[in-house]
């Protein structure tokens, strides 16, 4: 039977590895997936090779040449200290970049641990986790944030970071309890006890890889919602370098000058701000569509 | 004459699988008159369901008819217009489905829906409430009134199915699909049903298509049967007939592989049908079943088989029907030897005294296992007998350390008392138990490939380095005839059975005196399930080791087993040697799970009923647990004592064991009474 029955087999591995190749094919053919993942490309490219790409410097000051609309020399003006706009936006991509994602994979990352740990065990864990995630969702993250600098007396970047990943981890913690608690009732957990496998084994080696699926998509919702809480911050002056470009500081700096008819100077960033969000969202739908077919 | 209530001519099924056509029914035709019951048979994937919708127009979104065409009464289904086919399916055809509990809203009161489809039928709103009660009553729901107000989650699967079949009946369809109705019940519950169905049939002059992988169910039901198989109906006959002489090599393999008849694993082999079912819409320009079939020629590669009548109506799609009685075994038929692997068969492996185990559920103490004693020698099987909910489950998990029983509770292996959970026994007292559980799909990571499952069982149990583990995983598998192309996939590309050798392979991994086989073979066909048996039959000889082998299903238990314990509610109610338990005389539960088993070769023991329903674990009736409900308590002259005091399970005939207060001879006096008919 052996032979028959491999060759059906692998007929059925071959399917099975067609309908992968499918649904990564979906996620190339997916529109919002494609366009997302070609704005975040460009912002990516623009933080790690703004300095080349940028035509002035973005932090040198010309009071020749101060709150100049756009033309052929700046293509998206000047702010009233003659600094380049568009040198500023392609500049200022780093560090929203770099803030944002590295708190998503902190709170990632603790939310995950948290997760797990309050999925597999249950009981007063789970009970305490809850009832703290509720009362921090309860909460905007900007308003835990503001209280927490004011209260550890002073923003930097790394404290900014450490709050949004605090902020957002029990809300991944969420996400992945919930996909433990159904992962640790199948059999294949139960067979691990049987062989004697420790409780980190059995978190990291066998839970973990079956809830992959739901924890990226999560992770790139909270990327959008961080990249919203950084430029919020910094627009409100906090965890900001000072001095180097920022959009959420560029919007800040500029926009009351909006009604002098200086609309560039706040457009311009803005706009990045808003697609950044965008194409990080538009990946968020299409990995969940490609995930749950 | 006539025309048939449906008939069905040449019909060919395609699903659109990636923009391309996939043959599902391969010229598919078959008839069912009113009054009649027509089965179709199969394996999973052969098209039954198909065969059926397709039959009322009522097919997935990418399939369509490509062929052949389908008559109602005489009228053409195919041309009809969909409204023309609504209205069809609203006043003349009516569904059974699988899942009674799906098939009804749950948000809605019973009664209302039945009620609803008399309403749809035209009755008036009062009119319809009363004649929904009158249905409840027709499918012998004893206080129907009670019965209506209630939502579908507070019923049994036996009592939601009753309601499903009452709402078919409303108004009277002249075709009844039923579509696998009893799979998902208990033996008890299945054979009230199917006695139900019986009883209406005679009642209402409906035709009846009934869709059953289980030739046993088919055999009851039905007056003619169809197999399918891959697409195509190869044998088509009056039932008796066609089951007590099947003419086509596949109908003859399945009913081979099937452990009836006394077939006992020490004597016999199970035969199997080799290799595997032609993938969807594969191309057969010949036989369909010309890959798995031993007397296949070249004939039977290029030319399609037309249909061959036998006289009495019964036909068959086979080049070579007059030998496929004596289609050559897959499979030896004799186990050659004794061949016991270990030199201390008949010595006791494990005992288990007194266990009980209390579950707390909203505040609540459930009791499901209560004083359970059994004792299982080395290399030996213990056959684990019971309805959802007695507590077989628990028991093997608790006896693995998966979950702690209650203080007092004794398991103890080679007579070694063991920790009551997992953590505080050793490495080799761990490795000594493991278990193949029910579903392959959960309790393999499908993360992880096949290689990686089994070496770490040996790494783990064995105590032994990766790169050793890893040849001993690939040796292991091997054995269990899993292909090495194999080893490096995950199990989500393999097929059931293939799975479950994955699961026995990680099983075997350490060296087990004692593995629990929970279920192994329920998602299984009857030809994959006879390969499994025939591997853990063949690995016992090989290892000496004991099996505690959970199932429903009494044709397996009879084959594998040389003890057998019967469960009812959390208790044993009796325990013995397999032949002892199946000879009796029995418990009067065991009388009646024994009774209600359909079997396919057409034998049929009066049916003793037990009545009501089971009682909840959380509230057990005073006295026997099984008393208000025993078939054999009347008349017994104990039933004082049934009523208010809880039997011991007592040895009755050496190594026999009862919980039971009526005496033995009185309970042989009775149970001859009922003997087996033909």
């Amino acid at each position: 039977m052996d032979a028959a029955a491999a060759g059906a087999e692998m007929r059925g591995a071959a399917a099975k590895a067609a309908i992968r190749a499918e649904r990564f094919a979906a996620l190339r053919r997916n529109s919002a997936f494609i366009s997302g993942a070609a704005i975040l490309g460009f912002w990516v490219l623009a933080a790690i090779f703004g300095r080349v790409l940028s035509p002035f410097d973005p932090e040198f000051i010309d009071l020749e040449a101060t709150a100049l609309p756009p033309d052929g020399t700046y293509w998206f003006g000047t702010d009233p200290l003659g600094r380049d706009v568009f040198s500023r936006v392609m500049f200022g991509s780093r560090q929203i970049l770099v803030m944002a994602a590295s708190a998503t994979v902190l709170g990632t990352v603790v939310g995950v641990a948290l997760g797990l740990t309050a999925g597999y065990f249950k009981g007063r864990l789970d009970l305490l986790l809850m009832r703290l995630l509720e009362a921090i969702s309860a909460i905007p993250v900007i308003v835990v944030a503001l209280v927490a600098i004011a209260a550890l007396g002073g923003a930097s970047v790394p404290l900014t970071i450490v709050i949004i990943g605090f902020v957002f981890s029990p809300i991944i913690a969420r996400t992945v309890r919930a996909a433990v608690l159904a992962e640790a009732e199948l059999d294949y957990v139960a067979a691990a006890r049987l062989r004697t496998e420790g409780t980190r084994h059995i978190l990291f080696r066998e839970i973990l890889p079956n809830v992959m699926g739901p924890i990226i998509v999560e992770f790139t919702v909270r990327l959008g919602y961080a990249i919203f809480a950084v430029a919020t911050l910094s627009f409100l002056g906090v965890g900001i370098e000072p001095g180097s470009p920022n959009w959420g500081s560029q919007v800040a700096e500029n926009w009351d000058n909006i009604f002098a008819g200086e609309w560039w100077a706040t457009l311009a960033p803005a706009t990045a701000i808003a697609t950044l969000a965008v194409s990080v969202n538009l990946i968020a739908d299409g990995l969940l569509e490609a995930f749950e077919s | 004459m006539t025309a048939p209530t449906l008939e069905v001519r040449d019909l060919d099924v395609a699903y659109t699988v990636r923009g391309l056509d996939r043959a599902v029914l391969r010229g598919v035709s078959f008839s069912v008159r009113a009054g009649e019951a027509y089965g179709l048979v199969g394996e999973s994937g052969c098209g039954k369901s198909t065969a059926a919708y397709a039959g009322l127009r009522y097919l997935p979104r990418n399939g369509h008819v490509t062929g052949g065409s389908i008559l109602f009464e005489g009228r053409d289904m195919l041309a009809m217009s969909d409204a023309e086919v609504r209205d069809l399916r609203t006043r003349a055809i009516a569904m059974v489905y699988q899942n009674p509990i799906a098939a009804l809203n749950p948000t809605i009161r019973v009664g209302e829906q039945i009620a609803e489809v008399f309403r749809l039928g035209g009755a008036s709103a009062s009119d319809a409430t009363a004649r929904a009660e009158q249905a409840l009553v027709r499918v012998q729901i004893a206080d129907a009134g009670r019965v209506m107000r209630r939502y579908p989650h507070q019923l049994s699967g036996g009592m939601a199915q009753r309601v499903v079949i009452a709402m078919a009946l409303a108004n009277e369809p002249r075709l009844l699909v039923m579509d696998e109705p009893t799979t998902g019940l208990d033996a008890t519950v299945e054979a009230e049903v199917l006695d139900l169905v019986r009883g209406l049939r005679r009642e209402i002059n409906t035709a009846v298509l009934f869709i059953s992988h289980n030739l046993g169910v088919i055999r009851h039901m039905c007056d003619r049967v169809g197999v399918l198989y891959a697409g195509a109906l190869v044998e088509e006959g009056p039932t008796s007939r066609l089951l007590s002489s099947p003419s086509h090599p596949y109908t003859v393999g399945l009913l081979r592989c099937i452990p009836r008849g006394g077939l006992h694993k020490s004597t016999d082999r199970l035969d199997t049908i080799p290799g595997t079912p032609p993938p969807l819409g594969a191309d057969l320009p010949g036989c369909v079943f010309v890959d798995r079939c031993a007397i296949a020629d070249d004939r039977c590669r290029t030319e399609r088989p037309a249909a061959t009548g036998l006289g009495a109506a019964h036909e068959v799609r086979c080049h070579h029907h007059d030998r496929a009685a004596r289609l050559p075994r897959a499979v030896e038929a004799v186990r050659a030897g004794s061949g016991d692997g270990s030199a201390r068969v008949g010595e006791q492996l494990l005992e288990v005294g007194h266990l009980s185990k209390v579950f707390t559920q909203d505040g609540h103490h459930v009791r499901v296992l209560n004083d359970v004693s059994v004792t299982v020698g080395v290399g030996e099987t213990l056959g684990l007998v019971g309805e959802s909910g007695s507590g077989k489950t628990t028991l093997a998990k608790t006896v693995l350390g998966l979950t702690a029983p209650e203080e007092g509770s004794v398991v103890r292996l080679d007579g070694k008392a063991l920790a009551a959970t997992l953590v505080k026994r050793d490495r080799a007292e761990v490795g000594a138990m493991q278990i193949v559980f029910q579903n392959p799909d959960q309790a393999l990571n499908r993360r992880h490939s096949v290689t990686r499952i089994v070496a770490r069982a040996v790494q783990r149990l064995g105590e032994v380095a990766q790169d050793a583990a890893e040849r001993r995983a690939h040796e292991l598998l091997s054995g269990m005839r899993v292909d090495e192309t194999l080893h490096s996939v995950r199990p989500g590309q393999l097929s059931g059975g293939l799975k479950q050798r994955v699961a026995i392979s990680r099983a075997f991994a350490g060296t087990p005196q004692l593995v629990v086989c929970d279920e192994p073979t329920s998602a299984l066909d009857v030809s994959v399930q006879a390969a499994i048996l025939n591997l853990l039959v063949d690995l016992q000889r090989a290892e000496g080791v004991s099996y505690v082998f959970i199932t429903h299903d009494l044709g397996v238990v009879r084959y594998i087993s040389d003890k057998i314990a019967v469960l009812y509610l959390g208790r044993v109610v009796e325990f013995g040697p397999s032949d002892v338990v199946f000879a009796g005389p029995h418990h009067p539960y065991t009388e009646a799970l024994l009774s209600a088993v359909p079997n396919v070769d057409g034998s049929v023991r009066e049916r003793i009923p037990l009545e009501g329903q089971v009682p909840s674990p959380s509230n057990p009736p005073s006295g026997c647990v099984l008393h208000p409900r025993c078939p054999r308590r009347a008349g017994s002259g104990v039933e004082h004592l049934c009523d208010t005091e809880e039997p011991e399970l007592a040895e009755v005939e050496p190594g026999h064991f009862l919980r039971c207060h009526i005496p033995l001879p009185r309970l042989r006096e009775v149970q001859v009474a009922a003997p087996t008919r033909r």
